[in-house]
């Protein structure tokens, strides 16, 4: 009668290994549950619309709600800084000039004749 | 009622592409009536073009390699070269073909409410079509000359669509850089038709690939092809284009435009495996089959590598989903690119290891969930434009609150193009991770880190636009209309569909394709 549920449900063989969503998620709901339980075992204390859940900066008043959100351009900040000679070569790759596309394009087919036709 | 869908299976290769060509010129008439009945006609051509798709795809995979012979009668093989125009249409070409069948469909629904306010809509939706007609033919088509035709309709219609902002400076110059980029690469593709011509009389894939003797001209034909069609796919460091005409267009756009690329990709795959398959893959080519593997593995790390690494600095929102999807078809290239590296001669037969056809099985598997799992986030992208009038990823925030379902689909989209369990993009990268360690373990360890940064990009623009607190000039911002809704709704239900039941998907679909790609014989039987 639930014949048709096999296929669905059947594992995904990799060259080494497998995949079965179906476990993935029987595990993920077993461990919630855990975490879920453990929370519970926690103190009480928090009251909802009091001081507990105001926004402490050290004792600072807070900020605008416009200067309190980290702009996109300082996440990871750190990241390409480290990484800013690698950024430099490539922003100097993008040059947003059609003609540069072009030569890319040229450079490559080149290339590539080279390897395959020549050698 | 049996005879009548026996007809539409029978003819269904040109009603195909003959119902979206005939729709986008019927469309600027039916616009004349009035908007709402445009919009449902437009969607009622998509739908029928859709429903074919199925029933041909459905057929293929029941009853193998369909071929469509215009004209009427089989083909004449005169001389050794075929006279008529064909389509044919084996299991990866109908693979591709779904992908074309869901993105144009999901994309007319979006645009019902993105572009209501913008005028010229009977333009935009028969473009729509001819782009999608155009994408179709490139799939279905079983002649080098007619691919580089549908190469060309598609590309104009595309280029006029990136445009379709004119009021943006910005959206004109990514169109012309979109237009010289394609024709650029129209004219090598026609030149390498013009080679294949000039020596074996044929423009037909199948006899092409059946003659074709790897001479001296065959190699420069290979290179100009190879080159054209990487560029047309983005491939790095070809890719400059993509994040100009993928950002600069509209959204609904954007997710057509990745069938299009995936359409050139196809192209590329068909030229290197079908075409020059009978002769890269015998006793004498496989070095040959082996440096090519190499060079399109060294392309595509370099591909990943530079995507992500551009993706995480950028601060607009679908630029930087742009360089993500860019590292992704690197993910497919590299997969192809393995599978070939391990080609071998064996008992009289040239093979691919087991470890190479699971990754081609992956790469192929990949194809699918790119074209979803990134066209979802481009049209989660077009929702945060559409209902914040901003992309720039300084400007956002907070907006979780106000655009809850939104939010949800953007989640799922970000686990999925990262890979996460369980989402489709898990199971194909699991599948290209675990054979690509069979065939070099450090290009698995490039891979996951690469996967590990493209999930720090989104989890930088799920905080940049959805996260932080409630900012005041975004309070008078709602969730986006129905429509939008249905459309990210509908590519959401697919990607967790295929997420939590990816051994169905894989066994009826990604299978088949992967054995058409390996079996250049039985494409070339189809003709001849």
């Amino acid at each position: 009668m639930l014949e048709w549920i096999e296929p669905l449900i059947k594992t995904l063989t990799t060259d080494s290994g497998f995949w079965n969503p179906l476990v993935w998620g029987i595990v993920f709901i077993i461990s919630y549950l855990v975490i879920y339980i453990v929370r519970g075992m926690g103190k009480k204390e928090y009251k909802k619309d009091t001081g507990q859940t105001q926004v402490f900066l050290s004792g600072n008043p807070e900020y605008d709600k416009e200067k309190m959100h980290v702009p996109g351009a300082n996440v990871y900040w750190g990241f390409t800084e480290a990484l800013k000679w690698l950024y430099n070569k490539f922003d100097k790759m993008h040059t947003g000039n059609v003609s540069d596309y072009i030569l890319w394009f040229v450079l490559i087919m080149g290339l590539f004749l080279v390897i395959m036709v020549v050698i | 009622m049996n005879g009548v869908v026996d007809w539409l299976i029978l003819h269904s290769p040109a009603l195909i592409i003959a119902i979206p060509l005939l729709g986008a010129f019927l469309t600027i008439l039916i616009g004349k009536i009035g908007p709402r009945i445009r919009n449902v006609f437009v969607i009622i051509i998509m739908a029928i073009t859709s429903f074919l798709i199925l029933l041909l795809v459905n057929d293929v995979f029941t009853n193998g390699i369909r071929t469509y012979v215009f004209g009427g009668g089989s083909t004449s093989i005169e001389s050794s070269y075929a006279i008529r125009i064909l389509f044919e249409i084996d299991g990866l070409n109908a693979f591709i073909a779904i992908i074309a069948a869901i993105l144009p469909i999901v994309a007319i629904i979006y645009s019902w409410a993105f572009m209501k306010e913008h005028t010229g809509l009977d333009k935009y939706y028969t473009l729509i079509l001819l782009m999608t007609a155009g994408m179709l033919g490139m799939i279905l088509t079983g002649d080098l000359f007619n691919f580089f035709v549908f190469l060309e309709i598609t590309s104009i219609a595309s280029a006029a669509l990136i445009a379709f902002y004119l009021d943006k400076q910005n959206s004109i110059q990514a169109a012309f850089k979109y237009i010289v980029i394609s024709a650029i690469g129209a004219l090598f593709l026609l030149f390498a038709v013009a080679l294949f011509y000039g020596q074996y009389n044929a423009l037909n894939m199948a006899v092409i690939a059946n003659n074709i003797s790897f001479t001296f001209i065959d190699k420069i034909a290979l290179v100009v092809l190879f080159a054209a069609l990487a560029m047309k796919a983005g491939i790095v460091p070809m890719h400059m284009w993509l994040p100009d005409a993928y950002g600069r267009a509209p959204a609904s756009i954007t997710v057509i435009l990745i069938g299009t690329t995936l359409a050139s990709l196809y192209g590329l795959f068909r030229v290197i495996f079908t075409i020059y398959g009978k002769y890269l893959f015998s006793f004498d080519s496989t070095q040959m089959a082996l440096t090519l593997g190499v060079l399109i593995i060294i392309l595509a790390v370099v591909t990943i590598v530079i995507g992500v690494f551009m993706a995480l600095k950028q601060n607009d929102f679908k630029r930087m989903i742009a360089f993500a999807a860019i590292a992704e078809i690197g993910y497919m290239f590299l997969a192809v690119g393995a599978a070939l590296s391990t080609y071998t001669f064996e008992r009289g037969a040239a093979i691919i290891s087991a470890s190479g056809q699971m990754a081609l099985k992956g790469g192929i598997f990949h194809i699918f969930n790119d074209a979803l799992d990134v066209g979802l986030l481009f049209l989660v992208a077009g929702a945060v434009y559409y209902a914040a009038k901003e992309t720039s990823l300084n400007k956002l925030g907070g907006l979780a609150r106000n655009m809850k379902y939104t939010t949800v689909f953007f989640l799922i989209g970000l686990a999925a193009v990262s890979g996460l369990p369980p989402m489709n993009g898990f199971a194909s990268k699991l599948i290209i991770y675990q054979s690509m360690f069979q065939i070099n373990p450090l290009l698995t360890i490039v891979a996951i880190l690469c996967s590990i940064l493209l999930l720090a990009v989104f989890v930088k623009v799920f905080y940049s636009v959805f996260l932080g607190p409630k900012l005041p000039k975004f309070s008078g911002v709602k969730e986006v209309p129905k429509s939008m809704l249905i459309a990210m709704g509908i590519i959401a239900s697919i990607i967790v569909f295929i997420g939590l039941f990816p051994n169905i998907f894989v066994e009826n679909i990604v299978t088949p394709a992967t054995n058409a790609l390996q079996n250049a014989t039985s494409y070339i039987g189809g003709v001849l």
